[in-house]
């Protein structure tokens, strides 16, 4: 397994710049996630460093050594497509061992047997090997998929939304299995998606990118507990981040549009108006609580209930564990988690109040 | 707004049975999601509501109208797509007048419900553009525009989430749902998603190869289930299922000497359902169980995930039985310690392998 | 007289279909629909199966008013089609006669016979045939084989000036041959290819690469690159990946094209007329000239077009699975 670098790296299309000067490095072993919405850049990123697609500017480097000029034949890598991944003419079998009979290696029938098998018996898909691909079920596939990427024992493995096309919970199920696996092979692997539960729950390290730019870099509870911007702080968490405009007045912080006024936390020392950013998990309904609304909807979902809570104009989310016996047009009480709270100046960038 | 009826409505494609026979009803204001995984037969139930699919045996019922023969446009419903289905060479104002075109409705009339719909989905900025410049979002608001458009009896949807980003789908499934709340409509819902399918949903249908497996509120179907599949299908992730043995009063999980004492309410309808001892399913739902440092059971530490404002744990109890247990976002659990944690006695469920249904709590007289 | 907004169809319907396509009215719609084709269908074949008939008509039966449909078969067209004759003198005709009572003459010669004609020797039809053969043969492999790597360039790499070059691809078939066939003659000429079997080759080559590259390439376009690009990742050269991954794929593209170029230049009459004579000229322009005495023998037309038919029947046949698919599949696109 090796550790990755891009420095600097940008690409122009004809309409579009699709990165621009994007830099960051995965260690030796590391699940590192690209994050962002579809068109961001990310699969050109993945493509870049495969070597399917050449960079205008910047450098790859593999272990500190530049790749630029070799081509993705050479550079050991193993890329998991969305999908057509598989080869439908042929058998399952036959796909997994297909890396393996590349030019590069010259294997044994016997070898090539023998490392097949390891990996179908990782995937449970030991007994799926003779059957034709067209006869699997999606999960099935993406399976088959990841074992063609580990055959090979590559550098680095690139996957680019291997889990998007499958259904919700067949996701969820693989992605445990995934996660467990990278973590017991150590594979230094770059995995990149929209979707901020899978790099939430999987990512050692997330890099979050928009039009092409690199917004942040953290850990899963960097980028969750410090967004740096607004964007960044929106990307991650379900339900959404409460985002509301506020003003100073007096020692309070007013929410516009709404009758919600949250004293000035200790220590804080706010613009005159700033974007507000509360997690629902932070607005907490209490029968005893500082401030007051109308519940507009709830949406009940088993571990936890979404309360869309209306003051004014403007709607806060509150995400509470279990049920609850509010009744919709109910008034509800609430408090908010002071000593959580986040500031944006207007133009979303994040500021120490 | 109306009831709808299905009475043993059964589709076969050649030999496949691709909705066995079923039963269901669906009350007047009624927003009833049909929730399962891809080729359950929930979009197939759903096409031969609309018209879309014929029967193969069975009756459907629009407000005691039987309908199971009439043209999908003789049935006064609307059906809006995945794929949202909007005409690419009308303005949005087009596309949502074009049904009440298609009706001879008057010049006014028209206008009047155009404006009202628009309104009520705030696309007044959107009215000249063509669908093709449209965010998905955007282009599902008109397409519902133009289902709610014709007031039918009822409205039909079809995964109409499936095809946006994922912090759309949440913001358009508060809008659908309030859009419900306001307007009352007979709705039914299609999608694979089960937490769309419990936000959203005043009653789930939850369907697996072809059958209803069982219909209830989101409580109902999450706290419980009637069997295997829809425990471990609702909620993310599914119900914790360890295959155990029971007897005497003990639940004997694999692995680690693992043991749990039944709860007494539990002891006689366990008795009856498993004559005193065999095996037994044990269930668990995430957040009823608690890492504790003497907690009853143990494992090892499998994977741990980031959900935002908790952690969830997988845990290991031996070679093949995960379970996932809801933990402390600030705790920090190395893969492959040892943990112990207690589950909720109260929240304790239990499965008959052999059927694969849920032992019921209450003893049956 | 059963309703069917009330009660149904009245069997339990198996397809996947819409309710209005399973009406009465509806199922009658499509039965009229099946006739009608059928009936098209039909008509569109009276004239193969009057050429068919033809064949085997005797020159009298041939001209008889109304024409008939059953009669007495005979060999005469397949005799004139494939033997060169000469008229037989008053004087021999008893001494042919005698040998033909003690069988001393072939079938054929007998058939001559009795239209007072001895056989001198085969005609040219084989030879004809022998030409068309090796024309349109190898003319359709060079097209397809050159027009399959030329479509895998222009749909998977950056061609410099790609669509220009598409589309002047595509021009050369808005040429009717008939425009061209002047300059061609002089062209062939002057490098010495008149009436030989590689300017034919040539020039059907190059007239189905427009119509092969662009079929091609609209199959190729439908077959996602990342079958190619995870092999390209895995090691395997772009020579490789085309011949493990993409041609499997394509060769129902490949069948439908070899189809169509080979029906195209298998019925080439125009240049096939001016550019040959002698040595190179094929089946087409020789049948329908085909002379006899008094007049033109209707009965070894019908049976040299009916020989003709054969060769392209057995490949289409042959390759009928492969073209269903084929032609739906690959719809010609940028």
């Amino acid at each position: 397994m090796s550790d990755l670098e891009l420095k600097n790296i940008t690409k122009n299309f004809p309409d579009v710049t699709a990165l621009n000067d994007v830099s960051f490095d995965v260690k030796d072993g590391e699940f590192f996630v690209l994050l962002g919405h579809t068109g961001a850049g990310k699969t050109t990123t993945l493509r870049v460093v495969a070597g399917l697609t050449n960079q205008d500017e910047g450098t790859v480097l593999f272990d500190g050594d530049s790749v630029n000029d070799l081509a993705p034949a050479d550079r050991d890598v193993a890329f998991v497509f969305q999908q057509y991944s598989l080869y439908p003419t042929m058998s399952v079998y036959d796909n997994l061992a297909f890396p393996l009979r590349s030019p590069l290696r010259k294997l044994s029938e016997e070898e090539i047997r023998r490392q097949v098998d390891i990996v179908a018996e990782k995937l449970h898909i030991d007994h799926l090997l003779e059957r034709k691909t067209a006869y699997l079920s999606g999960g099935e596939m993406q399976r088959v998929s990841l074992g063609r990427a580990m055959v090979r024992q590559p550098r680095i493995f690139l996957m680019d939304e291997p889990l998007s096309n499958l259904d919700a919970k067949l996701r969820e199920t693989l992605r445990v299995e995934l996660q467990h696996l990278q973590k017991t092979e150590g594979s230094t692997t770059l995995f990149v998606t929209h979707d901020q539960i899978e790099a939430l729950t999987m990512a050692d390290r997330i890099a979050v990118l928009n039009e092409g730019s690199i917004v942040q870099i953290g850990t899963p509870e960097d980028i969750y507990d410090r967004p740096n911007t607004i964007f960044v702080a929106q990307l991650v968490g379900t339900p959404r981040i409460n985002l509301v405009e506020t003003s100073r007045e007096d020692c309070n912080i007013f929410i516009k549009n709404s009758t919600l006024y949250i004293p000035i936390p200790e220590g804080w020392e706010p613009p005159d108006s700033f974007v507000l950013g509360i997690r629902p998990e932070d607005v907490m309904p209490d029968r005893e609580g500082e401030f007051a609304g109308e519940l507009a909807l709830t949406e009940p979902l088993g571990m936890e209930t979404i309360l869309h809570i209306t003051s004014g104009e403007k709607t806060l989310l509150s995400v509470i564990p279990g049920t609850t016996d509010l009744k919709i047009g109910e008034n509800v009480k609430f408090n908010i988690a002071q000593e959580r709270l986040y500031c944006f100046n207007m133009d979303g960038d994040s500021l120490t109040c | 707004m109306a009831t709808i009826e299905l009475r043993q409505v059964e589709k076969k494609f050649g030999d496949l049975h691709a909705v066995k026979p079923l039963d269901l009803t669906i009350h007047d204001g009624e927003f009833v999601v049909l929730l399962g995984p891809s080729g359950c037969g929930k979009t197939t139930t759903l096409r031969m509501i609309s018209g879309l699919e014929t029967v193969t045996s069975g009756e459907i019922y629009l407000d005691e109208r039987k309908v199971t023969w009439l043209n999908p446009s003789e049935r006064d419903i609307a059906f809006v797509f995945q794929l949202f289905a909007l005409y690419p060479h009308l303005t949005v104002r087009q596309n949502i007048a074009f049904p009440l075109q298609a009706q001879g409705e008057s010049r006014e009339t028209i206008n009047e419900r155009v404006n009202e719909v628009v309104d009520l989905l705030q696309i007044e900025r959107l009215l000249n553009a063509r669908p093709s410049k449209l965010s998905g979002g955007d282009q599902q608001r008109v397409a519902l525009g133009r289902a709610l458009v014709r007031r039918p009896e009822a409205f039909l949807m079809d995964e109409p989430l499936g095809a946006l980003d994922a912090d759309f789908r949440e913001s358009m499934r508060a809008e659908i749902k309030r859009l419900h709340i306001d307007q009352h409509a007979t709705t039914v819902y299609v999608t694979h998603d089960q937490v769309e399918a419990m936000a959203m949903g005043d009653r789930i249908v939850v369907m697996s190869e072809a059958e209803i497996q069982q219909v209830g509120s989101s409580n109902e179907v999450y706290y419980d289930p009637a069997n295997i599949f829809v425990a471990n299908f609702i909620g993310s992730p599914g119900m914790n299922l360890v295959s155990s043995s029971y007897s005497d009063g003990i639940i004997h999980m694999p692995g680690a000497d693992n043991r749990y004492p039944v709860p007494d309410d539990w002891r006689a309808p366990l008795g009856e359902a498993l004559q005193d001892s065999g095996d037994v399913i044990f269930g668990f739902r995430p957040e009823c169980a608690e890492i504790v440092e003497d907690g009853t059971l143990a494992g090892n530490v499998y994977t741990v995930d980031l959900y935002g404002a908790y952690s969830m744990l997988a845990v290991n109890m031996n070679e093949q039985d995960i379970v996932h247990i809801r933990g402390d976002r600030l705790i920090h659990y190395p893969i492959g310690t040892q943990v112990r944690f207690e589950v909720d006695p109260e929240m304790v469920r239990f499965f008959d392998p052999a059927t694969e249904k849920t032992i019921k709590r209450e003893a049956i007289q | 007289m059963s309703n069917f907004r009330e009660d149904g169809p009245g069997y339990p319907v198996t397809e996947a279909s819409r309710v209005d396509k399973v009406s009465p009215i509806s199922r009658r719609l499509r039965s009229l629909r099946a006739i009608t084709v059928m009936v098209i269908a039909i008509i569109m074949l009276i004239p193969v199966f009057v050429m068919a008939i033809t064949a085997f008509k005797s020159r009298s039966v041939i001209v008889s008013h109304p024409p008939t449909i059953f009669f007495k078969p005979s060999l005469e067209g397949f005799v004139f089609l494939f033997t060169d004759r000469a008229v037989v003198s008053k004087a021999r005709q008893p001494e042919f006669k005698a040998a033909a009572e003690t069988g001393e003459l072939g079938l054929v010669e007998r058939i001559a016979l009795e239209s007072g004609q001895e056989v001198t020797g085969p005609s040219d039809y084989v030879n004809r045939l022998k030409n068309s053969l090796i024309i349109a043969g190898l003319s359709t492999i060079f097209s397809v084989v050159l027009g399959l790597f030329a479509a895998y360039a222009f749909s998977r790499f950056d061609v410099l000036g790609k669509d220009d070059l598409l589309f002047f691809i595509l021009s050369t078939r808005m040429l009717p041959a008939v425009v061209v066939t002047i300059p061609l003659f002089l062209m062939f000429r002057q490098l010495g290819l008149n009436d030989t079997h590689l300017g034919m080759i040539l020039l059907y080559t190059v007239f189905n690469l427009s119509l092969a590259v662009w079929l091609l390439k609209g199959f190729i376009d439908e077959i996602p690159v990342e079958y190619e690009e995870a092999a390209l990742v895995d090691g395997y050269s772009r020579i490789q990946t085309f011949f493990k991954i993409v041609l499997p794929q394509t060769m129902t593209g490949i069948a439908a094209t070899t189809v169509f170029c080979l029906i195209f230049a298998w019925n080439e009459y125009a240049f096939a007329l001016m550019l040959t004579s002698d040595n190179a000229r094929t089946a087409p322009p020789s049948i329908a000239t085909m002379l006899g005495r008094g007049g033109i023998e209707w009965s070894a037309i019908a049976a040299g077009s009916l020989g003709f038919l054969i060769p392209v029947v057995i490949v289409t046949f042959a390759l009928r699975n492969y073209l269903l698919r084929g032609v739906t599949f690959g719809a010609v696109r940028k």
